[in-house]
């Protein structure tokens, strides 16, 4: 087979010192599907976006068939023929589906108005050509994620791209979604078209991909046929050891309810119903997983736990006392903990030092501070002890967080999070864009906790973690419960699925627990 | 020497930015001087080689110190409350009209008056700041906005109410005498004032640094939401912070009163309160550093004055050579390809990714 890309002993090394890839040489063959694996900050994206123009590196070469290419920018890149998805699509929400096709290739009418009727053309022109559905008419904000992938994908399709780079594009996608997808990358292969695609999800590589190259510590282990490796190989070199994949033991009889929500309901500034009267409990000792697609109301429910957002109508009650319309101190003094799902925006404040981020919520506490002097010796010792005890890759509780990878921020978080001696835990997308290894260790420290006889509160749009933690599983969709699982043992993605589309839907769904 | 350099890039890159701004200085005097030489002594070395140049560079500094630390303290909560200028000129006549109208012996009256002024001024710096977190109106229009208030309440007051009709021209009363800050070494105008500022760079540092409400401005300063997640008390940062701002700006413009002029006489606002910006800047907000920024500044502004006086070479071409040397200092761009090249040395030599 034929090389369509080639990379040679490529050395990337960031601004601020880490060095993201290392000697590290990929072959793509023409018309393949070729998944890049690895653990996050192993330097995938990086390469990708070395590949795409995006970053240039310091030593390496890339060949394009065969011959030797110096792409300074994205638009070279597209020039030559190469695509790129990015994992954040990348798309105009407010402009149409047509209108994003051709942006920056505009048809003309006169010399200054777009010729809407010929971008339409254009767009069902080329969804025809390739199999791949899209409204040509219908605006961005307006269609779901998996149609949206589809218009990016189109788009680099449009500009002639022989090859076309996916940064985890099934990340943001249901079981479902993700089955067409699969058929889309089947479609572009058969027109003759390269894809190289980046993901965590061993699955889905076995599944759909015809050559895999493992990258580690910013290296690339190996590239061998997908067929030669088992997932259980795969996870083997990504991480380097062995990690299980088994459900975590079940826990004990779970106790009395810790977290209580009922009639839940928020509307927000445009008017529009967020939350619809949610109502849930959460008992001690175990775990409560809503599983859902991202936007159907998560997000808005887990600020109005957590005291970030006031609820429009309902009640929130930690241990029976009502906490609705508590500052998020008072939230936290009732006992609950939150593990935010976006650790860069709430999580961290990424210039200030690993102690000063720990502290945040307990400062004020005796042992951290003296009236209004902070005892910085103490909390640089306490600090000291959570480094070693959630194993965070920091060199002193002085160093700026923003100097540490996404897993050890997020362990930052967590550490903070489950050392406050909570009895609620909110854990929202609680191992989001982290590596294998510390997604495995804040699972455990999640068992842990219920363990411990604590009320853990998940969400995440990553179905297997709800699967493989929660005792039960909660369904929301455009903002209520639409399914209740009392027994997750059985249950796969397949089952949440219809009703995380909302194709299927359970009338007047409580996760009450009735004593 | 490379992790030197990475270690302290920013100490360096101040240092290079201002040689560099000598050196376009050097230049421009060539340009415009007959007796370039001459004149570029008289800049460098003016402010240093008499008594009374250099008592004039310290006097400067005090004020300047004193914005300086105010302004750092609302930039660290992140609030761009530039209200300084107004703070230090309202408190200072307010002070002023407490000091001439009260008679009490100087251990109650300077304490008193200072506290007044710096009343005045928290207050000043306050309303912007509660403006902003009540409404989320830009605390950086209220405060350029209120500076005007306070400059013509405080003229209105002087001139109308306290003014001197004795003195021959626009001041206010002389202040009691048990209302001065004591000047303390002869031949200079060196005054407790200037003592009081170093004092005050201490106290915020402190303050900033070691207590729980600088350390709850200072991560509202990194990141807003992440402090409110957190549970501390955004609202009340917000205006704490600018409250403190006109606090400090107050008490600037009040010793700048007592210490030299011992009465009010600034029909034009002085300024202080600007030059409290960039000193911040230059400081990049740290109490300590801001010392340093500020007998800088003073020394440009002083070198600037001895040079206007003693050579041909015209004041506006120092405020061109001061602009120069903050431009460089602020751009952080500057030199920092530098930066990157040394890091991707050193991250080869070590080998081992990071």
């Amino acid at each position: 087979m034929e090389a369509i890309l080639q990379a040679r002993d490529i050395l990337m090394i960031y601004p601020n010192g880490v060095v993201a890839n290392r000697g590290v040489s990929l072959e793509v063959e023409r018309n393949t599907i070729h998944a890049v694996v690895g653990e996050n900050g192993a330097g995938k994206s990086t390469l990708m976006k070395i590949l795409f123009g995006m970053l240039q590196p310091q030593e390496g070469q890339i060949l394009l068939r065969g011959r030797r290419v110096h792409m300074r920018s994205s638009h070279e890149a597209i020039r030559l023929g190469i695509g790129m998805v990015h994992q954040h699509l990348m798309l105009a929400q407010d402009l149409t589906v047509a209108e994003n096709m051709v942006l920056g290739v505009e048809p003309r009418w006169g010399r200054l108005f777009l010729d809407t009727r010929q971008a339409q053309q254009i767009t069902a022109g080329v969804s025809r050509e390739y199999g791949l559905a899209v409204p040509p008419e219908k605006k961005i904000k307006d269609l779901p994620i998996g149609v949206r992938q589809r218009v990016e994908i189109l788009k680099a399709l449009y500009r002639n791209a022989e090859l076309l780079i996916l940064d985890e594009p099934t990340s943001v996608l249901t079981p479902q979604e993700a089955e067409g997808f699969f058929n889309t990358l089947q479609e572009l292969k058969s027109h003759g078209k390269t894809i190289i695609f980046i993901s965590h999800k061993l699955k889905e590589v076995k599944r759909i991909a015809d050559r895999v190259t493992v990258m580690r510590d910013a290296r690339v282990i190996t590239t061998r046929a997908a067929a030669e490796l088992s997932e259980h190989d795969i996870a083997y070199l990504m991480v380097g050891r062995e990690i299980s994949f088994e459900r975590l033991p079940p826990p004990r009889a779970p106790g009395e309810t810790l977290l209580s929500v009922r009639g839940l309901t928020f509307v927000n500034e445009e008017n529009l119903r967020v939350l619809g009267g949610v109502s849930f409990d959460v008992r001690a000792g175990e775990i409560v997983g809503l599983a859902g697609v991202e936007g159907n109301g998560q997000t808005e429910l887990v600020r109005i736990l957590t005291g970030l957002l006031p609820a429009t109508s309902g009640t929130v009650a930690i241990r029976g006392q009502r906490v609705n319309g508590f500052s998020p101190r008072r939230i936290r003094q009732a006992g609950a903990a939150h593990i935010p799902e976006d650790r860069m925006e709430d999580g961290a404040a990424a210039e200030a030092s690993v102690q000063e981020n720990v502290i945040v919520d307990r400062y004020y506490q005796a042992g951290f501070s003296r009236g209004i002097s902070l005892l910085w010796t103490a909390i640089a010792r306490h600090t000291q002890e959570l480094i070693r005890r959630f194993n965070i890759l920091a060199r002193s509780p002085r160093t700026p967080v923003a100097a540490l990878s996404g897993g050890n921020i997020q362990k930052v978080v967590v550490a903070r999070e489950l050392s406050s001696d909570p009895e609620v835990v909110i854990a929202s997308q609680p191992t989001r864009g982290i590596d294998v290894g510390s997604e495995e260790m804040v699972h455990n420290l999640l068992a842990e906790a219920r363990d411990r006889g604590n009320a853990i509160f998940l969400t995440s749009a990553d179905l297997d973690e709800i699967l493989k933690l929660s005792n039960r599983i909660l369904v929301i969709y455009n903002g209520e419960l639409v399914a209740h699982f009392q027994d997750t043992t059985r249950l796969t993605g397949q089952d949440l699925g219809p009703y995380m589309l909302g194709v299927q839907k359970e009338e007047a769904v409580s996760g009450e627990v009735r004593p | 020497m490379e992790k030197f350099v990475l270690k302290y890039f920013n100490l360096l890159r101040t240092i290079i930015a201002v040689l560099i701004g000598i050196v376009i200085s050097v230049f421009l005097v060539y340009l415009v001087s007959k007796d370039p030489g001459f004149s570029l002594q008289q800049f460098l070395l003016g402010p240093l080689l008499s008594r009374s140049r250099f008592s004039n560079m310290v006097e400067m500094a005090s004020p300047i110190m004193m914005c300086g630390l105010a302004i750092a303290v609302a930039f660290q909560a992140r609030q761009f409350n530039v209200g300084a200028e107004g703070a230090l000129y309202l408190g200072a006549a307010v002070g002023t009209a407490f000091a001439v109208s009260t008679a009490l012996p100087a251990f109650l009256h300077i304490p008193l008056t200072l506290l007044v002024a710096a009343g005045v001024g928290a207050a000043w710096g306050m309303v912007p700041g509660l403006l902003k977190a009540k409404w989320n109106a830009s605390e950086l229009v209220a405060s350029l906005m209120f500076n005007y208030v306070a400059y013509y309440l405080g003229l209105y007051l002087i001139n109308f109410h306290f003014r001197d009709k004795k003195a021959g021209y626009l001041v206010s009363y002389q202040l009691p005498q048990s209302a001065w800050l004591e000047q303390f070494i002869p031949d200079t105008r060196m005054h407790w004032g200037i003592l009081l500022s170093l004092a005050l760079a201490v106290v915020v540092y402190l303050f900033l640094y070691h207590t729980t409400t600088g350390y709850e401005i200072r991560m509202t300063g990194y990141n807003e939401k992440f402090a409110r997640f957190g549970g501390i008390n955004v609202f009340k940062v917000v205006v704490l912070s600018q409250l403190v701002m006109g606090l400090l700006a107050g008490i600037g413009g009040m010793s700048e009163v007592m210490g030299i002029h011992r009465r009010f006489n600034w029909q034009a606002s002085p300024g202080y309160g600007w030059d409290g910006v960039v000193v911040a800047i230059i400081g990049r907000n740290h109490p300590l550093l801001i010392i340093a920024a500020s007998f800088f500044l003073a020394y440009l502004r002083v070198g600037g004055q001895v040079l206007n006086l003693m050579s041909d070479v015209p004041a506006e071409m120092v405020t061109v050579i001061q602009s120069i040397i903050i431009l460089l200092i602020t751009a952080e761009a500057f030199l920092a390809q530098w930066r990157y090249r040394i890091t991707v040395r050193q991250a080869e030599r070590q080998g081992a990714p990071a």
